[in-house]
């Protein structure tokens, strides 16, 4: 399975990247993304998407999908 | 143009004034509710010099419209219009404009405030500011 991973503002700097392909088996959700991508648990303000839509920690991603993780918005 | 992420500064007003003219249905709107939001210098007690806006490219120009299409649909507007700056500003620069055309005020007026407070949680922008001493990012938007 492949997952393409991006990741927005303060997370990017955290993460130092500002995409990721991972590719591994025994990925589910989204939060089994993010485990994958930063070896911890996910904070609690931390937003979701998946394929450029808002989506749950635990929503299911498939092959190819792009999920982004990113802190809570602050545009306007 | 009813949803546009621009890179450089521009004018709201004559953004508005343009598209009533070149858009609007000449003789519909009875009503223009217009909110501008512009940058500060100061935040938090410091004086912020300028700030980078970031955003998500295809999902924050679709949440947008799927927000301005939610409010002409759920207010019965004649049109309505949405514009938000990326990029480096600076203060004083403009940064948001949000528009609702209706044929009565109530419609537009409560147009205007849902698509603002809806574009300040939900649209995929994020802010880091420049102060005199580095760099910090806005955590988190003032309730309205």
């Amino acid at each position: 399975m492949t997952i393409n991973v991006r990741f927005f503002a303060s997370l990017r700097e955290r993460i130092g990247h500002a995409t990721l392909t991972v590719e591994a088996d025994g990925i589910a959700s989204a939060r089994d993304v993010w485990k994958a991508v930063s070896g911890e648990s996910p904070d609690e303000e931390m937003l979701v998407a998946i394929n450029k839509e808002y989506a749950g920690l635990d929503r299911a991603v498939a092959d190819g999908d792009e999920v982004a993780f990113f802190p809570p918005v602050t545009g306007g | 143009m009813t949803v546009e992420i621009r890179e450089h500064p521009f004018d709201p007003w004559q953004t508005v004034s343009e598209y009533r003219s070149t858009r609007l249905a000449s003789g519909k709107s009875g009503a223009s509710a217009v909110f501008v939001g512009t940058m500060r210098d100061f935040n938090e007690g410091d004086e912020v010099q300028a700030m980078v806006l970031e955003h998500y490219p295809g999902m924050t120009e679709q949440q947008l419209e799927d927000m301005r299409s939610e409010a002409v649909s759920k207010h019965g507007l004649e049109d309505a219009l949405v514009v938000h700056r990326v990029g480096t500003i600076y203060p004083a620069d403009d940064i948001v404009l949000v528009a609702a055309f209706s044929a009565h005020r109530k419609e537009a007026l409560a147009a205007c405030r849902e698509m603002m407070e809806t574009l300040k949680s939900t649209a995929p922008f994020w802010k880091k500011e420049t102060l005199a001493e580095g760099e910090r990012w806005v955590e988190r938007n003032t309730p309205g």
